[in-house]
């Protein structure tokens, strides 16, 4: 096992085994890790567009691409050689760098991502102690993409389509960052491969499933997809801050929007479903790639059935979800968390690291934390419920005031 | 003296970029690509930070001087479409910022070259720490009764005021008579 620490560790001492100079093998298999960790999410996009427009098709009551290769699974080979082909515009007065530029940051940002997803227990691109904040850090340079798209197509459009993204960005990235608390809280530490580790007994979604809620619905608004597409909209405005990019500048973005779905799968599968976790990974290592992608796909289906069966949300209702909603949702659970968890040490309930891995010796902690959730969370439906009952009933006697009054004009 | 290995020629790319970011931010007219060359600077002292074994640092460096302070900078810039490409300098005062900024290298400078402040005699080479420090034993050090928790909290405080500060000033009179 000398050196299969991670990818980039594999191959070279087994070159240095074999002649080559040091550095220079150490380069090459830096190199090769950089490729293939950056390449693995661009092909699986691929395929990931095809299976999003089947499964749009197939909730819409229509067959889908069917035409190009067996089942259509080529179809969006075919796409992507178009977008090559189309015309590459650039509007005049426009900022011929930065445009350019835009659709560069933009898959860089999420490629940049994957450098930190835990593959297997052994293979990761770098796994950094800071894993978690080296996300957010990454994530947050995703706004300066959609500026310098947005403005430097000197289209005013495309300007204000750039202040409707960042405004959603900003104010998600707030209950995304909390929520993303809780795994480190749990596992004490920010590495990836450390929080999936503490995962070994029990899933973090199992312990906090409202931080898994959370997490999961912000990224769902940064992506910018249904239920918070309001960005776009296709049938009410004209597209956002990538308006005036076309061919295959228009196709980058496209495609970093398909990629940064799939990141967010991955994340979620990888900080509350446990990761490369499932049986027999113990022997073989291997398979955790094969458990991650499943989970990944498990997610992934689900946030295609959101985004083609939730209707769009207006602005003000985005708004009022995240700062009125899960904002003080997520700091009151990160109190509680740490509270209970506090309590858990106190109490000897915590399992002992040799045990840490074991599911029965888990049962007592999850119990406490998931209780303490669903009582939190119990709570803000039943405020929400009432909150709402009140809306509603002030709505209606609006509406028979209103309602009345003409008609008792009338009578007298 | 100066060894040639992947550090050295990190360090030496990272400087070219903070500098030539720096020196982009003051010779543009147009304000938005000063800002995006400021950010380019400040990505610079990011990889600082990563080449000085703070990878906290430089994660938060991106995270709050890039993806919070400049993204302000650029939005701000922005939405006064006017002021995006400035055509004439506006006041007299660019010879009094010259010697500012020229004495503030100085000073710099001296205090680098000579050992007038802190420890160490010139020629001795000193490690800053023996110990990498992670983001834990910043976090302990933020919190410790002996270590920072003073500077931690008078910062909160300030900040916590600048928020109520923005509150108040962005909230509509009328809408409080309402």
């Amino acid at each position: 096992m000398t050196g299969c620490v991670d990818i980039i560790n594999t191959l070279a001492p087994c070159l240095v085994r074999a002649g080559w100079n040091a550095d220079l093998a150490n380069l090459l298999s830096l190199l090769l890790g950089v490729v293939i960790v950056a390449t693995v999410p661009l092909l699986t996009v691929i395929l990931l567009i095809w299976i999003e427009r089947k499964f749009a098709a197939r909730i819409q009551d229509r067959i889908g691409p069917n035409r190009v290769g067996p089942y259509g699974l080529l179809q969006s080979l075919a796409d992507a050689l178009k977008m090559l082909t189309k015309e590459d515009i650039t509007p005049s007065g426009a900022d011929r760098l930065l445009f350019n530029l835009a659709p560069i940051i933009t898959f860089a940002t999420v490629v940049l991502i994957w450098a930190i997803i835990p593959f297997t227990p052994l293979h990761i691109g770098a796994d950094l102690s800071i894993g978690i904040l080296y996300f957010v850090a990454v994530g947050s340079i995703g706004a300066v993409k959609v500026m310098v798209g947005g403005w430097s197509s000197n289209n005013k459009y495309a300007l204000l389509g750039a202040f409707r993204t960042i405004a959603l960005i900003v104010s998600y990235e707030v209950p995304m960052i909390l929520a993303l608390l809780v795994p480190v809280l749990m596992a004490g530490s920010m590495g990836m491969q450390d929080i999936t580790r503490a995962q070994g007994g029990m899933w973090f979604i199992v312990v906090s499933p409202l931080a898994a809620i959370i997490f999961f619905v912000a990224n769902l608004a940064e992506t910018g997809r249904s239920p918070f597409d309001l960005l776009e909209a296709e049938s009410e405005l004209i597209a956002g801050y990538n308006i005036e990019y076309s061919g295959f500048k228009f196709g980058m973005f496209m495609a970093g929007e398909f990629m940064h779905v799939f990141t967010v799968a991955v994340l979620t599968a990888v900080l509350f479903l446990g990761g490369w976790w499932g049986p027999f990974v113990d022997q073989f290592p291997a398979l955790g790639f094969i458990w991650l992608g499943l989970k990944t796909a498990v997610v992934y289906l689900f946030m295609l059935l959101i985004r083609n069966t939730v209707p769009r949300f207006r602005i003000d209702q985005v708004m009022n979800i995240n700062w009125k909603f899960m904002v003080p949702l997520s700091i009151l659970l990160i109190l509680l968390q740490s509270f209970l968890l506090r309590l858990i040490g106190e109490l000897g309930l915590r399992p002992a690291p040799e045990q840490a891995n074991d599911l029965l010796a888990n049962i007592p902690q999850t119990v406490v934390l998931l209780a303490g959730n669903l009582v939190l969370g119990a709570i803000i439906m039943h405020l929400l419920q009432r909150h709402g009952r009140t809306l509603r009933e002030a709505d209606e006697a609006l509406a028979a005031v209103q309602g009345a009054g003409p008609g008792g004009l009338a009578e007298a | 003296m100066i060894e040639l290995n992947a550090q050295t020629i990190a360090f030496a790319i990272l400087s070219a970029l903070i500098l030539g970011g720096a020196l982009g931010v003051v010779t543009t007219r147009n304000l938005v690509h000063g800002a995006l060359w400021l950010i380019l600077s400040l990505l610079g002292v990011a990889g600082y930070f990563v080449l000085l074994s703070a990878p906290f640092l430089a994660a938060v460096q991106v995270l709050v001087y890039i993806g919070a302070i400049a993204i302000l900078f650029v939005f701000a810039v922005m939405l006064t479409r006017s002021m995006t490409s400035l055509g004439e300098v506006r006041n007299r005062q660019w010879w009094l910022s010259a010697i500012t900024v020229v004495l503030l290298f100085l000073l710099l400078a001296a205090g680098i070259i000579f050992p007038v402040w802190g420890r160490g005699a010139p020629g001795e080479v000193t490690t800053l720490s023996a110990t990498v420090g992670g983001a834990a034993e910043l976090g302990a050090a933020l919190v410790a009764g002996d270590g920072f928790v003073l500077p931690f909290e008078v910062a909160s405080i300030l900040l916590t005021a600048a928020m109520i500060g923005a509150i108040v000033v962005a909230r509509d009179d009328e809408e409080e008579a309402a």
